[in-house]
């Protein structure tokens, strides 16, 4: 949590203040009982209406002060609050794009965009709340017992020995109604996903008839969540009526002993009227005390996630950026292996590729060979071995030199909301459309590109918009653009016709002729005229060499290519 | 609000009437007792006279005070209870009634209904209704009770004062109403804001991988800093002028209180029969009656979206449900399908299979092809009968299906389509859908035959690793493999496959089809296929065109014909062919 404190410490005046002009609200309210004590000790004793009227007009003057105090201190706490959760957000943002892909991966996308939106403004109202209210209440109780003490000691002290037992209660019913809120929490989201999950999976459900199996599980689920709903909703209603005992004993204690003293004179009837005032504010401050900690709890839990998030330090650490890309060879890896977590996902990788050379890569589903790519493109860091790009280790590049120098193209070609110039230009906003028009030529994407409207035409949101096979060309452009010395196509055209996939790598070629390539890919087609195709199988190297080569030394590709020539292999 | 609505909503909660009643009769009590004790306390207060307390009176009148304060806190708490038992009762019934309804609801609305839309009448509505219908009910009838309560408590001691106050209560009210209608359109704004600001954060980090291929991140901060500071602006106008309701209500309050303290105190002064004590339970009083009047504006919003959600609950309860069951079990029937003289269509106006005539003999293999759209895949959705035909029928071992139970019907058939579904649970679970009591060596051999042992192995979990929802980090590939071992461990008695190895690369459907060849072998198979290798061995290849059978026969019959079937070939398999 103190990594989040600093971000609050640039709004330090602010929350500061916040406090300090809600303590001169408080000082204004806490006055209100002893005007009132003077003015029946005084004024009505002696049946003096101008000092009646003086003291009412002193109320009615300590209100607007009060409320102009409280202004300022809701501005300072608002500044301060939605100052800190906007640095909080940009912190985040940048933290993300520091993250390494297994950092990712191990975060999960999803999680890290609630961290930037529902946690950020939970933590953002509990920190305004914080310096609005949680102060508040604090200065209220002590306020009120210090001017009790103030009045008359022996009174006080039956006030004075409630407010901790009040405290230690409200605190005790935090503590437990929150372990079981979360309970009640979990639970919900139970039901609600086997809801989502039976409605998503309807006809699969139906077809095993696993609908009673479902119906049980979830009547379970449901009734678990309701008994715990109970539980924890007879545990908070306990709040308000134990406080409210709890103050009434004080109220009647201190009468007692007020009356006592009243009896011998040294104490006035005004006086204990001021006392009892002052109880009753007490009472109204911890049940909103307690309101407002539920909320403070929430913001905290969120608090602690944001901040184990920006603890989390990027596994990928990139080089100082000190080498200079050169040599003959473009990628050199040795014994190289790599894991997630369970099996090897590839298993003693050696590879050699010259600058210039136009590679393959072969293999069926999970065959490892975007694990491959990954090396490459410094995805995920090996787990043994080295993986060498233009005669350094890539550990020795800068991000910002990696990233040019190598392009690569996933599968899953993903486009973002805005103008295509915009989705094509973004990381490079200094080309200009000649590049991206070569570009988009060499992809086989400028004729329908031509008939979209061009550069300025609009990309919905997950650039639904386009076919597979347009955002596969689009997305291949655009790492064109970059001129990488290395480009590497990841099955990048899988959804392209056999004759388009021929056509954008003859293009590609033409493009940029000194560029290495490599392509990945499931077709034969894709890879046979690469100068190297390497064979993947279960996350090893079976087997390289040119088409020819293969079809006679490997059975594997002689068999990926029988399978995909329709056994016969004629035409 | 109709009263057709009201009529279903007291249907609903009409085992709960006793609590409800119960409630408000606790509630009449508890506003009694607990607006009793100011009063009390105020009495105690002129006792307070100096050298001349009455001891005698002033001890009971104080125990009197402490119980009374006791049993309000007693009836308070048991309201609070029954009420919301109450209300969690009528939300998990609800509940449990939209599950239940889930499954009896035909295809047919799924299949057009928004997921998110459905999965709300679970989540929001249901406890919105019961949250504001049951709580906001108490809360505003307790609350009406402490109001008029009060107003008798301060009619009793001082008619006169009490005009002050009623009279500058409404000031409390009109300035929250004000505030209230003023920032609403900050919060507009606000949430604007957020919401742009959380698509592009949804797109950039969901998609981050991407970003950082292509070294965007600099940009992207610069745009996400942009609209960032847009939020934090609105965002700090928003929660500024809504936290100014608070002090402002706080302000007024002040001012009844004073003017409760002028008049009454110039009434005391005047000897208009009031007491110090009186006074002081006025104050007490003024500061608890404005409390309710605002709780009450916002009940009034609770109750009408109760009632808007209970009209969505209900009208999802009443969809027309699929019709009822047959009582054939199918298991006992042979598997000789046949479809005579059927039609079908989605929508009423727009027809799409008519008459269409087909019978697939016991154990023989059937392709279906055709170009997107022709209605293979509906033909699909009427053998599963997930919808039913509109005319003529099908009939399974010479028995319509309508007239069977659906769930052994279903059972008979091993289903695999394109669209996988994993859900929330281990690898082996998600396999043994279909028989939740298989062991774990009977699923490893389901994956081995639908060859997704491989990849499950190098899972971090193996067979136990969890699969997030959607299938988290599994490729489509992997899904596919996933449900195929479904079917593999159900071994049913026919098979339908509909382009169920669209996303598996060409070695490893190969492998499956293998091992779907020795699971359908002599059985009854249905296969919706868009490559050459699946549709070349079937027994009747039926080529569709626009929800019409226009050809069928086997793939060389077909080709030797020069039909459509040729032509379709041509276009559609003839690519994957090696030029």
């Amino acid at each position: 949590m103190k990594n989040l404190l600093g971000y609050l410490k640039r709004y330090r005046a602010q929350s500061i203040l916040a406090p300090l002009f809600k303590l001169f609200e408080v000082a204004l309210e806490l006055a209100v009982p002893f005007i009132v004590s003077y003015m029946i000790d005084n004024g009505i004793k002696n049946a003096d209406r101008t000092l009646v009227i003086k003291c009412c007009a002193l109320l009615v003057l300590f209100a607007a002060v009060g409320f102009g105090f409280a202004v300022v201190a809701q501005y300072f706490a608002a500044k301060a609050a939605t100052g800190f959760a906007a640095d909080l957000r940009n912190a985040l943002y940048t933290h993300i794009g520091r993250l390494s892909y297994s950092d990712l991966d191990r975060l999960g996308t999803s999680s890290l965009i609630t961290n930037m939106t529902s946690d950020v403004t939970r933590v953002q109202t509990g920190v305004n709340l914080t310096l609005r209210l949680l102060l508040r209440s604090p200065f209220v109780v002590f306020g009120a017992v210090i001017a009790c003490f103030a009045i008359s000691v022996r009174p006080a002290l039956s006030f004075a020995a409630a407010v901790p037992v009040l405290l230690v209660f409200v605190y005790l019913i935090m503590l437990f109604g929150m372990k079981l809120y979360s309970r009640v929490q979990s639970s919900l989201s139970l039901t609600v996903r086997r809801a989502k999950e039976n409605l998503d999976g309807v006809r699969v459900i139906r077809a095993f008839g696993a609908e009673d199996d479902e119906r049980a599980k979830f009547s379970d689920e449901n009734e678990s969540l309701c008994a715990g709903q109970k539980r924890s909703g007879r545990l908070s209603a306990l709040l308000n009526p134990v406080t409210f005992v709890i103050v009434n004993i004080a109220v009647a204690a201190m009468m007692y002993s007020g009356a006592i003293k009243v009896n011998d004179g040294a104490l006035t009837q005004g006086e204990t009227v001021a006392m009892y005032n002052l109880t009753a504010m007490v009472l109204v401050e911890l049940i909103k005390l307690a309101d407002l900690t539920i909320n403070i709890t929430k913001a905290l839990s969120s608090g602690k996630r944001l901040s184990a998030v920006l603890a989390v330090k990027p596994s990928v650490k990139y080089g100082a950026g000190s080498v200079e890309p050169a040599g003959e060879c473009a990628v050199k890896i040795t014994g190289a292996s790599l894991s997630y977590g369970g099996k090897e996902a590839l298993s003693d990788i050696n590879m050699e590729i010259k600058t210039g050379q136009t590679v393959g890569i072969i293999g069926g589903t999970g065959s490892g060979k975007s694990s491959l790519i990954a090396l490459i493109a410094r995805f995920y860091d090996c787990d043994g071995g080295s993986v060498e790009l233009f005669g350094n280790d890539v550990r020795e590049y800068s991000e910002k030199q990696l990233r040019a120098l190598v392009g690569a193209v996933p599968q899953r070609a993903v486009l973002f909301e805005g103008t295509l110039r915009e989705n094509l230009k973004n990381g490079v906003p200094g080309v200009g459309d000649d590049v991206l028009h070569g570009a988009l030529e060499a992809a086989c994407a400028d004729d329908f590109v031509e008939a979209k409207g061009g550069l300025d035409c609009r990309v919905e949101p997950g650039g639904r918009n386009f076919s597979g096979g347009q955002k596969q060309r689009l997305a291949v452009a655009r790492a064109l653009l970059r001129s990488p010395s290395l480009l590497i196509l990841d099955d990048s055209s899988s959804a392209l016709d056999y004759a388009t996939d021929a056509r954008m790598r003859g293009a590609i070629k033409e493009y940029a002729k000194d560029m290495t390539v490599i392509v990945a890919a499931q077709r034969v087609s894709s890879v046979r005229g690469a100068d190297v195709i390497y064979v993947m199988d279960d996350g090893r190297i079976i087997g390289f060499g040119t088409h020819e080569e293969l079809l006679s030394d490997c059975p594997r590709y002689a068999q990926i290519y029988a399978s995909q020539t329709g056994g016969d292999g004629d035409e | 609000m109709n009263k057709a609505l009201l009529h279903k909503i007291l249907r609903q909660i009409k085992s709960r009437i006793p609590a409800l009643i119960a409630v408000i009769i606790l509630s009449l009590i508890y506003a009694g007792l607990s607006l009793y004790v100011p009063l009390l306390f105020g009495r105690a207060i002129d006792l307070l006279i100096e050298r001349g307390v009455d001891f005698g009176l002033l001890a009971p009148l104080l125990i009197r005070a402490v119980l009374f304060s006791a049993a309000a806190a007693i009836i308070q708490w048991v309201m609070n209870v029954i009420n919301n038992a109450a209300a969690y009762g009528i939300t998990a019934d609800l509940r449990g009634k939209t599950f239940e309804k889930l499954h009896r609801l035909p295809l047919g609305y799924l299949d057009v209904h928004p997921t998110g839309d459905t999965l709300s009448r679970f989540t929001n509505d249901a406890e919105q209704f019961a949250d504001g219908l049951l709580l906001g009910f108490t809360q505003l009838f307790t609350g009406v009770a402490l109001i008029v309560g009060t107003l008798v408590f301060m009619l009793t001691i001082k008619p006169s004062v009490t005009a002050a106050v009623v009279l500058l209560t409404p000031l409390s009210l009109f300035t929250a109403r004000l505030i209230a209608s003023r920032t609403f359109g900050m919060f507009s704004a606000q949430a604007a804001d957020a919401a742009k600001q959380t698509s592009f954060v949804t797109e950039t980090v969901s998609e981050q991988k991407t970003v950082r291929a292509l070294g965007a991140e600099d940009d992207d901060r610069a745009r996400f800093e942009a609209c960032n500071e847009k939020l934090r602006a609105s965002s700090m106008k928003a929660t500024f002028f809504s936290s100014l309701t608070n002090p402002s209500t706080r302000c007024v309050n002040a001012i009844v209180y004073a003017a409760v303290a002028l008049t009454g105190a110039l009434t005391v002064i005047a000897g208009g029969g009031m007491t110090v004590g009186m006074l002081s339970s006025f104050l007490a009083y003024a500061n608890k009656y404005t409390k309710p009047f605002n709780e009450i504006s916002g009940v009034i919003a609770e109750l009408q979206s109760a009632f808007a959600c209970a009209d969505r609950i209900f009208s999802f309860l009443e969809i027309p449900e699929e019709p009822a069951d047959g009582a054939v079990d199918r298991a006992k029937l042979s598997d000789e399908v046949r479809i005579d003289d059927m039609s079908f269509s989605y929508l009423p106006d727009r027809p799409l299979i008519e008459h269409m005539d087909f019978t697939a003999e016991p154990g023989k293999h059937t392709a279906i092809v055709g170009p997107t759209g022709c209605g293979k895949t509906t033909l699909i959705n009427l053998l599963m009968r997930f919808y039913d035909v509109r005319d003529g029928s099908i009939s399974v071992g010479g028995t319509d299906v309508r007239d069977m139970t659906r769930r052994s019907l279903r059972a008979g058939y091993g289903m695999v389509l394109q669209d996988t579904w994993l859900r929330y649970g281990t690898v082996a679970g998600n396999i043994a859908v279909g028989r939740p009591d298989a062991g774990l060596d009977e699923i490893i051999e389901a994956a081995k035959r639908a060859h997704a042992h491989g990849f499950i192995e190098r899972l971090p979990q193996g067979y136990d690793t969890v699969i997030g929802e959607d299938g988290g980090g599994l490729s489509q590939g992997q899904k596919q493999l996933l449900c195929i071992a479904r079917v593999m461990l159900c071994r049913p008695r026919m098979l339908i496959l509909d382009e169920a190895t669209s996303s598996v690369d060409t070695m490893t459907e190969k492998k499956i089809q293998q091992a779907f060849d020795e699971l359908t072998q002599g059985r009854t198979a249905f296969v919706v296929a868009h490559r050459l290798s699946t549709v070349l061995n079937a027994d009747e290849i039926l080529v569709m065109r626009a929800g019409s059978i226009v050809e069928r026969g086997t793939h060389v019959t077909l080709m030797e014909k020069r039909g459509f079937y040729y032509d379709l070939y041509q276009s559609q398999f003839r690519q994957g062919k090696q030029i």
